[in-house]
């Protein structure tokens, strides 16, 4: 197998590297710079360009290589180069190829373009590694449209109460959708310090996100008032929910999709916003690699690889240590 | 069935009432208040058509309608429209724990502009297809679906699957109709009550009631305590004063007029049928008299803990077995109403006289009256306070022997005087790793409180648990997380501590609006499940009752 499942991550035996490997190694290959995929204490890390300034804000510096996309490197005769995955900002599969036999690593990925994390690419190989998060048919998204507008709808209908709005997000992912959902509301827009640190590495990387600053008592009230608030924290009891005065708090996750997590969530309201693929997208995504073999990670690995078994596609679980973090 | 008796979406007018009601039931879903829930219910029953009204007051106060399809059928039906096996049905099922719901969330999402109609359409198409095979029920069902979004979906299965629950309580249905209609609600709660079929009446008929016999049902507003907030002695002379249990059961008024009987609950809930019991002895009360005391769950002689007669108060029928697990008594403490006069102008020790002699001469073991606590000082009630859990009561009721039977929650002439006023039963929601020595372990914890169907964080504690028992719940957050926000694990909410505070205070900056001193873990009630912990209401009751501390 050009791929093999060791207790360090996966690993290309060939090309002697690994894949977001979960303990230290000497060369690893970065699918995106979420925590439980972009880990510290590797000697060598290989990404996308987009992905670089994102670990160096997280992880410090390092050595990092970076490519663009559909770049190729060739280490010890095998070819590696990176795709778009749609996941999250630089997000890549990584497609391997040696001697004519080609594997995919999904990473984490969505199939559908969100305009900001890259439009995932679907490559034909004989063996695809997917990720399967949400890989149960209860989990069909609304187009992102949709959820964009009832997102806007509840910020202004909380503003017209003069209420302020806090989105719960992971710093990394969601809450650059979110902010690219809420543009119109510049001006109006604070982040959490955690978010702060990664929009600053996005912006001096070029990227266009309108300037949202953390939140302060040197803010004038009247614009503090009725303002949104993004944080990766529940704010009760902090400073910043004195700041902001009466509030509603939201979440936005796929995890939303079922209303007992609604609940539990114990935010005042659910926005269904996922960075991964959908039932009908993992299904889609599997067809189009025409894969022979499936590997399936994090998620509900036995009921789609079962369900890719029953239909002709050959499927096997396999365990890792991802899909500890977002979500 | 014949195809006469046959209904079919094709025959509705186009008409919005199903999405009226649909919109009801999410928004009041989502409402954060009970404000918020009035407004949308005072929306809906004045835009909703009339026959929809009548069908949701049934609904919400507690009709039932028939199971119409079985969980194995629909899991059928909708595997074969999605070409899928029937176990991802059950995985899925399994995952999402409400059956309505995965259906909704597994059909296919897009909408067909399918005719839709009225929520009374539909429940007239569900009663015909009562008699309906299986290939019948399907294809109409199937029908049905095919115009709706997947809210309204989720509710149509509601609807199907029998199991229809909304987060309102009849009493905020009946609230917001009274100001609607201009009716007192005790009156309209009358109305409400008893026999009748949303398919048979009219609305107007419903609410603007038949007869006028709707005085007589009337309860008097009740008297409310407040909890103690000085010290004892400064109550005076205790000679002054009665004490009696303060018991944990459910606040009524029993009534009997024109020889007919009601009973009410606290809440201006009429609950006359729920308690047969009292049949035994209804008949030789004296006519034209109102008691005011508490319903209590009592076996060999102890009350039961609330919980147990909590799960009497759900059910619509009371069976024989029900009766023999969960016995109610009536504990009467307060006489108002007596030959059909109004006795609450009366001194408490005259009117309790009179309540003992009615109450001695009908000698049933299921109605009694709450006894006189004997004490000739302060010291000595303290003491009878420190036992009164080994009584099955939770403190004491102070009551000044001149007072009147006032209206409301009024300070001075009744006290409450819990043995341990200040504590509260809440559930884990938040988890983070503790300092130092514990920075391994999640230790610090948010609690939150039940509000409607909605959780409310309301204290964050730290201290209180053995090292053992901090284990167990570490282990439990592990497994157990639901979200991750950083360093803080959302976990599903099923552990239940006792908290315990010193100082209770308003605060806009909590979520719940109240603010405590010095919250800490008193105990974890392994013993309670998340149905029993407080409620926010709780917690401004507690609020109100300790303002001064
Ligand atoms: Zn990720
Ligand atoms: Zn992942």
């Amino acid at each position: 197998m050009l791929i093999s499942f060791t207790d360090k991550g996966l690993f290309c035996e060939q090309g002697n590297f690994y894949i977001d490997p979960w303990k230290p190694v000497e060369s690893a290959v970065i699918t995106h710079a979420h925590s439980d995929h972009a880990r510290s204490g590797h000697k060598n890390y290989f990404c996308h360009h987009q992905s670089k300034s994102l670990l160096r804000s997280r992880l410090g510096e390092n050595e990092y290589q970076s490519v663009n996309w559909g770049e190729p490197v060739t280490r010890n005769g095998v070819r590696v180069s990176l795709h778009p995955a749609g996941h999250i900002i630089g997000s890549a599969q990584v497609r391997i190829e040696y001697k004519g036999e080609v594997w995919v690593i999904s990473g984490d990925y969505k199939t559908t373009n969100d305009g900001i994390s890259g439009e995932f690419e679907p490559l034909k190989c004989h063996t695809f590694i997917t990720e399967s998060t949400f890989g149960l048919p209860v989990y069909q998204w609304k187009p992102q449209e949709m959820i964009y507008n009832e997102m806007r709808d509840w910020v202004l209908r909380n503003q017209s109460q003069g209420i302020s709005s806090v989105f719960h997000a992971y710093s990394l992912g969601k809450s650059q959708r979110i902010i690219d959902a809420l543009r119109g509301f510049e001006g109006k827009i604070f982040v959490h310090g955690a978010i702060w640190q990664i929009q600053q590495a996005l912006l001096s990387d070029g990227w266009k996100f309108p300037d949202t600053p953390r939140m302060s008592a040197e803010i004038p009230s009247d614009i503090r008032k009725g303002s949104i608030f993004i944080s990766p924290a529940p704010i009760e009891q902090t400073t910043v929910a004195k700041l902001i005065g009466p509030y509603l708090s939201a979440g936005c996750s796929g995890w939303m999709q079922v209303r007992g997590n609604r609940r539990r969530g114990s935010t005042d309201k659910a926005f269904v916003l996922s960075d991964h693929a959908d039932w009908n997208g993992l299904l889609s995504a599997v067809k189009e690699t025409g894969a022979e073999k499936v590997f399936v990670t994090h998620g509900f690995q036995s009921v789609f690889s079962r369900y890719l078994n029953e239909n002709g596609i050959s499927a096997g679980e396999v365990k890792t240590h991802f899909g500890e973090e977002e979500e | 069935m014949t195809e006469k008796e046959k209904i079919s979406t094709s025959q509705f007018n186009e008409s919005n009432g199903f999405t009226l009601f649909v919109s009801l039931i999410n928004g009041l879903g989502e409402a954060n208040s009970i404000q918020e829930k009035i407004r949308l219910l005072t929306d809906y029953f004045t835009s909703a058509p009339d026959a929809d009204k009548t069908w949701t007051i049934g609904l919400f106060t507690g009709r039932k309608l028939k199971r119409m399809a079985k969980t194995s059928l629909l899991a059928a039906w909708v595997s074969e429209l999605k070409n899928f096996p029937t176990w991802l049905f059950e995985e899925s099922y399994h995952q999402v724990g409400d059956l309505a719901e995965t259906v909704a969330l597994l059909l296919p999402q897009e909408e067909y502009g399918h005719k839709k109609g009225d929520l009374a359409d539909y429940l007239r198409l569900l009663k015909a297809l009562e008699k309906a095979t299986d290939e019948e029920k399907k294809e109409s069902i199937l029908d049905c679906w095919k115009g709706m979004n997947e809210t309204e979906k989720f509710v149509f299965n509601k609807l199907i699957t029998g199991g229809f629950r909304i987060g309102v309580s009849s009493q905020l249905v009946i609230q917001s109709l009274a100001k609607l209609i201009s009716e007192e609600p005790a009156v309209l709660a009358h109305r409400l009550s008893g026999d009748w079929d949303p398919a048979e009446i009219n609305f107007d008929q419903l609410v603007k009631g038949k007869g006028n016999s709707d005085n007589l049902s009337q309860p008097y507003p009740f008297f409310l305590a407040h909890g103690l907030a000085d010290t004892i002695s400064a109550l005076g002379a205790p000679s002054d004063w009665v004490a009696e249990w303060k018991w944990d059961g459910i606040r009524g008024q029993v009534i009997k007029r024109n020889n007919e009987w009601f009973v009410w609950s606290r809440g201006e809930e009429l609950i006359t049928d729920k308690f047969p019991e009292f049949d035994d002895w209804k008949s030789q009360l004296p006519d034209g008299l109102v008691l005011d005391g508490e319903i209590l769950a009592m076996k060999d002689g102890k009350p039961l803990p609330f919980a147990i007669l909590q799960t009497r108060i759900g059910r619509i029928k009371i069976s024989q077995k029900l009766r023999t697990e969960v016995p109610v008594h009536f504990m009467a403490f307060d006489l108002l109403e007596y030959e059909g006069a109004d006795w609450r102008g009366n001194e408490l020790h005259e009117r309790r006289n009179k309540l003992k002699e009615i109450i001695s001469k009908i000698g049933h073991h299921s109605l009694l009256l709450s006894t006189d606590i004997l004490f000739s000082d302060w010291e000595e009630l303290a003491a009878h306070r420190l036992i009164s859990r080994e009584h099955g009561s939770e403190g004491l009721m102070l009551k000044r022997k001149v007072s009147a039977y006032q209206a409301g929650r009024k300070s001075g002439d009744w006290w409450k005087w819990k043995t341990d006023p200040l504590t509260i039963d809440a559930v884990l929601i938040y988890a983070q790793k503790g300092h130092g020595r514990r920075s391994n372990l999640y230790t610090d914890y948010t609690f939150a409180l039940r509000d409607g169907e909605k959780l409310v964080s309301f204290a964050k504690a730290y201290s209180g648990l053995t090292d053992k028992e901090l284990i167990a719940i570490d282990a439990f957050v592990k497994k157990n997380a639901v979200e991750k926000f950083g360093p803080v694990r959302t976990v599903k909410p099923e552990l239940v501590f006792e908290i315990a505070f010193e100082g209770i205070s308003e605060s806009k900056r909590h979520k719940s609006g109240i603010a405590v001193r010095f919250p800490r873990i008193s105990k974890w009630r392994t013993d309670k499940k998340l149905e029993d912990i407080n409620t926010l209401d709780d917690l401004k009751d507690l609020l109100r009752t300790n303002i001064h501390h």
